[in-house]
């Protein structure tokens, strides 16, 4: 057994001797190879954490929401549809939402202005998210000052920042009472932006919301299970910048398979002879180009899985910054929970390290086999 | 002693560039005696020594190494035969590029599985044996001629072979270090081992090491005398 | 003399594969630590009732991917390239995609 393994690892000797002769070129295909890995780990890392988190954390999200549609486009509903839609049957409440974005172009920010059903600010208050009060430095009892809908500003002293633990939900939120709110953004008092359900049994979801459209042909019914489904459509595989990264990723893969693919050099099936004439089996060939391409593929593997890792738990995935900010300047920090798909690190490992193996030992077998009295000529 | 009947060596057998480098060759090779197969290019002595050292199978004939028959070994035994018995010393050297001297005389021991500190150990020995020491770590492409058929003949005797086979050692050497590689040749056979040479350099088969010379001429055997 | 080059190896190789099952036990652990700070955000959005994640300021529709409707991100017309480059990370929500297939 020792015997074995003491084999195993002379064949290892030799093929790190031989890989470190082109110290070089061997170097760079390692970094090349791991850096794929490592941004196609962070991207599904990345977006398995937060699809994961977004589901956990809206999974009490309003059950069914009503909007109104005019040309396409949501408006403010009626109040009066309240109260048609609280004669369905399984509707237990019906509850005007007030909520909107407000554009600050002093800081070049979009927030969303919300008015809380508990516990709302008196009117002359708000809370603010701790993303407006680090972009702004704006902190409880200062004042900060907004432009109305009709041009004309109003001030308003912070009552308290909301937890910076909750922004990946509340940054930018701007709590507002009723009234500033009406005034702020000039929606009359017989109007809301939509109306939120609770409804006896989730099951009715589907019905009830159908229920609504043919009641109220200008509505559209939102129910929960759609918006918890939005998130899964984030960074998915067929957002458009995901699907250019993992066709260059697999482009790579292939390139790289390709080149051991395509057969040995000269050199190369010289120097199998050679081992073949001192005294290697075949067996011993294949063994050592495994290791050659195990060596390679399997190191990087786990490189570019750990860094990955460190990259999207530790460092809040500071490379997609960039992209993940786009223009906007208030953005969450990206400190995601570490909830991992081992099925995502499987594929990983089965994309990378077994073909690249594979191409290496496949085009060395026919040369594994050759008599080895063909270098004595 | 090695038992060669009828042995024949046929290339690109059925077409058109057929041709047959061994032709009916039967002979002897004594153990512990030193045999020179003496002939010009061509005349088949590399197919010959290459079918007496389990490198390559005869297509027709039979061969013995003492009282046990490898014409038809599977490879593995074959191999495993060669290794244990059998120390190449080819025409062009054919050491590794790139690895360093030390690799290149363990590398014939690695699939053996000896433990490493053994065998380094006693490659070091060789290469100190034949004044190579200090270049242990050495790139062998930084080696002299000379220097790099000693580390030849040290990677040769790394597995402790009963049978030393050389294969035109001096083509490439002046005759100062052909005379180095004859005295080299004369303390293995003082040791015990059998030497067997091709060459059709005088200085090999007139020297008084050739305990045998064999004649070959197109893949024939042309006189099998015996020096007294 | 040197390590030899497969001790080296080995001994990378051993160290990453640790490392790699370290950040495995840190995952289990940072999932169940980070519950409490899930639990409260959840609790947010259901007091204020929200629909979405902050993630995206730059415009209402990639603020609120689960409001949004149909023409705003076109916003001027149908062949309008996308405005703001967060747009590029999220698919429209399936009730828009399916709404628009079945009025076509």
């Amino acid at each position: 057994m020792s015997n074995v393994i003491e084999r195993q690892r002379h064949i290892i000797d030799f093929t790190l001797s031989s890989l470190l002769r082109r110290k070089g070129k061997n170097s760079a295909l390692l970094a090349v190879y791991t850096l794929i890995i490592f941004i196609l780990a962070s991207v599904l890392f990345f977006s398995h954490a937060l699809r994961s988190e977004a589901g956990l954390v809206l999974r009490d999200t309003p059950e069914i929401i009503v909007q109104r549609t005019m040309t396409g486009r949501y408006q403010p509903i009626p109040l009066a549809y309240a109260g048609k839609i609280g004669d369905i049957r399984g509707v237990i409440s019906v509850r005007p939402r007030l909520w909107g974005y407000y554009y600050d172009a002093n800081f070049l920010a979009n927030y969303t202005l919300v008015v809380p059903g508990e516990n709302p600010p008196e009117p002359g208050t708000i809370d603010i998210g701790s993303g407006i009060s680090k972009l702004r430095e704006a902190y409880p009892g200062d004042t900060i000052g907004f432009t109305g809908f009709d041009g004309k500003p109003r001030d308003y002293v912070i009552r308290k920042v909301v937890s910076d633990e909750s922004q990946l939900v509340s940054a930018d939120l701007i709590l507002i009472s009723e009234a500033d709110y009406r005034s702020l953004s000039g929606i009359p008092a017989n109007q809301a932006i939509d109306l939120v359900l609770k409804v006896r049994n989730p099951k009715e979801y589907t019905t009830i919301a159908e229920k609504i459209r043919r009641l109220l042909p200008d509505t559209r019914p939102i129910i929960r299970n759609e918006i918890l489904r939005t998130y899964d459509a984030v960074f998915s595989w067929r957002s458009g910048l995901v699907i250019v990264i993992f066709s260059a990723a697999a482009l790579a893969f292939v390139i790289f398979a390709w080149d051991k693919a395509t057969g040995l050099s000269a050199e190369e099936r010289k120097e199998i002879g050679i081992l073949k004439a001192i005294g290697w089996e075949t067996s011993d060939i294949l063994q050592m180009k495994f290791w050659e391409g195990l060596a390679v593929s399997l190191t990087a593997f786990l490189l570019g899985v750990i860094l990955a890792y460190c990259h999207v738990f530790f460092a809040s995935s500071f490379i997609f910054a960039p992209v993940l900010k786009g223009w906007s300047t208030l953005y969450p920090q990206f400190k995601l929970a570490p909830i991992i798909n081992f099925g995502h690190v499987a594929a990983i490992f089965f994309l990378t390290v077994v073909p690249y193996t594979i191409t290496t030992i496949i085009p060395s077998w026919r040369a594994a086999t050759i008599d080895p009295d063909a270098v004595m000529r | 002693m090695i038992t060669a009947h009828d042995i024949t060596k046929t290339f690109n057998a059925g077409k058109p560039n057929e041709f047959s480098a061994v032709r009916g060759v039967s002979l002897t090779i004594d153990f512990h005696r030193a045999t020179v197969l003496k002939g010009p290019s061509g005349s088949g002595k590399t197919t010959l020594l290459s079918i007496v050292g389990c490198m390559a199978r005869p297509t027709a004939g039979r061969i013995f190494l003492g009282n046990r028959e490898i014409t038809s070994l599977p490879e593995r035994f074959l191999t495993e035969i060669r290794r244990r018995t059998f120390g190449f010393i080819f025409q062009q050297f054919n050491l590794i590029r790139g690895l360093t001297v030390l690799e290149n005389v363990m590398a014939p021991a690695y699939p053996t599985g000896e433990k490493f500190p053994v065998l380094r150990k006693r490659a070091q020995e060789y290469l100190d044996l034949f004044d190579l020491g200090s270049k242990a770590a050495s790139k062998i492409e930084w080696l002299s001629g000379g220097e790099a058929q000693r580390v030849a003949i040290a990677r040769a005797l790394i597995n402790n072979p009963s049978i030393i086979i050389a294969d035109e050692p001096t083509a490439h050497l002046d005759s100062k270090l052909s005379h180095e590689f004859m005295a080299i040749m004369r303390r293995l056979k003082a040791d015990g081992k059998t030497i067997v040479l091709a060459s059709h350099d005088p200085i090999v088969y007139d020297s008084d090491l050739a305990d045998s010379v064999i004649e070959m001429r197109d893949g024939q055997l042309t006189s099998t005398g015996s020096l007294p | 003399m040197a390590a030899r080059h497969s001790s080296t190896y080995l001994a990378v190789t051993g160290g990453l594969l640790s490392l790699l099952v370290v950040l495995v036990v840190h995952a289990h652990y940072g999932e169940k630590a980070a519950g409490p700070a899930l639990a409260g955000m959840a609790r947010l959005v259901g007091s204020l009732e929200l629909t979405d994640l902050c993630l995206f300021t730059e415009a209402s529709y990639t603020r609120h991917l689960a409001m949004t409707d149909l023409t705003t991100p076109f916003q001027d017309s149908p062949f309008a390239f996308e405005h703001f480059p967060t747009g590029a990370l999220v698919s429209p929500p399936e009730q828009i995609v399916r709404d628009h297939v079945q009025r076509h």
